[in-house]
């Protein structure tokens, strides 16, 4: 029987924004890429530093995003198989290995021509075969490498240690130091200043816009939505576009959820999304779960590259203590899995979920192993329905729809069940 | 009389039941489910009302269930295979709380409650291995049926120690115990108990209470029952229509819907659960 998939996706005002501001940010790449453009920057999203990028006029470049959008466009197996070919595993993270395919083809992608790097800025945050990333690029293009050592969130916390901070503000001064080198300009304060106070303010827009999804129905899927939102918070932030998309944002978002209005005809389950989505099959993924009724009313993975709704912003008197608070404490990745258990949960609780779903990752290791604890940890310890499954978030090799969409609608049939029961 | 059908497409074999009002399996009906899926469905489904002695439209209603469910073009409403065990299970042995089905590809683990919800589920991932899929390519290294291997499997003595449970390479690890001498009982002893384990590590993710309800394919495998109850130190049940347990589930929501009562999951996801328009085999509404 044909299933009629509601329309699910949000594609307001902010859509067309984003696509505009993020056009021109991959124009900027391109021209960088002609010898016209800004020096680049290659970084990684996690706990990324971008307002010093933006205080010495550099432009960030993050292979993270290419690659997800070589995956979203459908472009990433030739150039992971290109990979392969090169000697790189079939168990080496996909991120890598679409990323390294594509630097050899030239760097040419369906949005943009990457530029070579001036510096390859390793803010090692979570991900230890980042670093070798880096490296590799180090070598293949000869670009000088930078790598901050960012020890892990080792606390239980809520602070990490004085002296944690203390070493990776002063890495952050010698980065400031190889900036100056490299532009032939001194650090200008000031200036730095402002791009924290509009960081700052762009953290508190985005914050608010996630509590939004506190409402019932949530006025966005804050999972598959987020995503959108992403791409400005880390290639723009600490830019005027940057606060000015997240502004609108706010408006737009609250607008709906003032008016009632989800991104389904029907809000049935409230889910919390744990792991990054299948970037290949996004739309199908979504399906999966726009055909139970079920919205995402929190996620991890909008918190990979930093997390706000707790309280965390950018200070302009603190700028390099709170980069390196960013960093080290509030950014998903360098956490350990208590305090994402504390996370998750304190999503589930204060934003009213049903359930809890986790999408493994084949491809990243180092987020994924633990999650089978994590699961049995929500179902057992604090009774609430979680679903494991797996795929990938840019091998396509590793989606299986049949198998995906068997588990995803087991999950929901019992759900309802519990439902129809709890009703009698 | 009010009959419910049940149609489990697997991606072996399709299974199709019918019950009566009373819940009384009136009709069975296994095929292989081979490259057309929705013929397969059709075909057994038609094969169970001719051998019930009822016109197959006078099921009143249809439930499809398993890989194919939504190959049942003719049915009602499509339920994962899960939720059907679960019931079917609950409907053969009421006491069950745990099912472990072992099919063609998959290996489950369901918990379930009184009434036969589902609980919690666990699946292998993408891979055959702890699967049918194991078996049968390990039964045709050793050239023999599916169907022999299990009893064989019975008489090893010193079961091997397989290094693999991976469905392709476990070929060429009986091909070297073959060359070493070891004899066909204790490699078959040894293939039971790899796959014995592996499935009740992953079923113990789920919690295992008793009762224990094995269902699938593979529950027809004497060899891995045994070898299932050794690892479990627990009993499993069993019975001859273990293997339609999936289809029994299939059709016993099927008859709560044409009887108007509950069900888990209506089976169509973001719509009110109803007795659904039919497409190809015109089949008359609920009596």
């Amino acid at each position: 029987m044909a299933q009629v998939t509601p329309k699910s996706d949000y594609q307001g005002r902010i859509h067309n924004l984003q696509k505009d501001m993020i056009g021109r940010y991959y124009a900027n790449l391109t021209a960088a890429s002609e010898g016209k453009g800004k020096k680049a920057i290659y970084m990684l999203i996690s706990g990324n530093p971008v307002e010093l990028i933006e205080a010495f006029d550099m432009l960030p470049v993050y292979p993270e995003v290419n690659a997800l959008q070589l995956a979203v466009k459908k472009q990433s197996l030739p150039l992971i198989l290109a990979a392969e070919e090169m000697g790189y595993s079939t168990d080496n993270c996909a991120y890598v290995k679409a990323d390294v395919g594509m630097y050899f083809a030239g760097r040419k992608t369906p949005f943009a021509t990457i530029p070579e790097p001036d510096l390859i800025l390793c803010n090692y945050v979570g991900c230890n075969v980042y670093l070798q990333w880096f490296e590799h690029l180090g070598e293949y293009s000869k670009a000088p490498v930078y790598n901050l050592d960012v020890p892990f969130f080792r606390t239980p916390g809520p602070e990490p240690l004085a002296e944690d901070i203390n070493y990776v503000v002063k890495q952050l001064e010698e980065l400031i130091e190889v900036l100056e080198r490299m532009s032939g300009k001194s650090l200008d304060y000031k200036k730095l200043q402002r791009i924290m106070q509009l960081s700052g303010e762009t953290g508190e827009l985005w914050s608010e816009i996630k509590k939004l999804t506190r409402e019932r129905p949530a006025p966005y899927d804050a999972y598959f939505d987020s995503v959108m939102m992403m791409a400005p918070l880390y290639c723009l932030r600490g830019t005027e576009d940057g606060l000015r998309f997240f502004q609108e944002a706010y408006k737009e978002m609250k607008q709906r959820a003032d008016n009632h209005e989800g991104p389904l005809p029907e809000e049935k389950f409230r889910v919390v999304m744990e792991g990054p989505p299948p970037w290949p099959f996004l739309r199908q993924f979504r399906d999966m779960f726009s055909r139970w009724g079920a919205v995402a009313i929190a996620s991890t993975y909008s918190t990979v590259g930093g997390i706000w709704e707790f309280g965390f912003r950018h200070d302009p008197q603190r700028p390099l203590e709170s980069m390196a608070r960013h960093m080290l404490q509030w950014n998903c990745t360098n956490r350990n899995f208590l305090q994402r258990y504390k996370q998750l949960k304190d999503y589930v609780d204060d934003w009213g979920a049903d359930a809890l779903v986790i999408h493994s990752v084949k491809s990243c290791r180092l987020f994924s192993a633990g999650q089978g604890d994590m699961r049995e940890y929500f179902t057992k310890q604090l009774n609430v329905p979680t679903l494991l499954i797996e795929s990938d978030l840019e091998d396509p090799r590793y989606f299986s729809e049949a198998q995906l969409r068997n588990r995803v609608d087991a999950f929901f049939e019992s759900l309802e069940h519990q439902r129809t029961l709890v009703k009698k | 009389m009010i009959y419910g059908g049940g149609v489990d497409v697997g991606s072996t074999q399709t299974k199709a039941i019918i019950l009566s009002e009373d819940r009384k399996i009136v009709a069975r009906c296994l095929i292989n489910t081979g490259a057309n899926v929705s013929m397969a469905a059709e075909r057994a489904f038609r094969e169970a009302a001719t051998a019930a002695g009822i016109t197959p439209e006078s099921v009143a209603y249809v439930v499809g269930t398993g890989y194919g469910r939504y190959k049942v073009n003719f049915g009602n409403a499509q339920i994962t295979e899960i939720s059907c065990h679960a019931r079917g299970a609950n409907l053969l042995f009421p006491k069950t709380r745990t099912v472990i089905d072992m099919g063609g590809q998959d290996a489950k683990g369901i918990r379930i409650g009184e009434d036969g919800d589902v609980k919690d589920f666990v699946m292998n991932d993408k891979c055959a291995a702890g699967t049918g899929r194991f078996l049968s390519n390990s039964a045709e290294t050793v050239g023999l049926s599916l169907d022999q291997i299990g009893p064989i499997s019975l008489g090893a003595k010193k079961p091997v120690r397989l290094s693999t449970v991976c469905a392709v390479f476990v070929e060429s690890d009986i091909m070297s115990y073959l060359a070493e001498g070891k004899t066909v009982p204790d490699i078959l002893g040894g293939v039971h108990s790899a796959i014995a384990a592996r499935t009740v590590a992953l079923v113990r993710r789920v919690g295992i209470d008793p009762e224990i309800t094995f269902t699938g394919g593979v529950s027809r495998n004497i060899g891995m029952v045994k070898a299932l109850e050794q690892k479990l130190g627990l009993p499993v049940n069993v019975c001859d229509d273990s293997h339609y347990i999936g289809a029994i589930g299939a059709a016993i929501f099927a008859l709560e819907r044409a009887m108007g009562g509950a069900s888990a999951g209506s089976g169509k996801p973001g719509q009110v659960p109803a007795a659904a328009p039919k497409s190809s085999l015109p089949i008359a509404g609920a009596q």
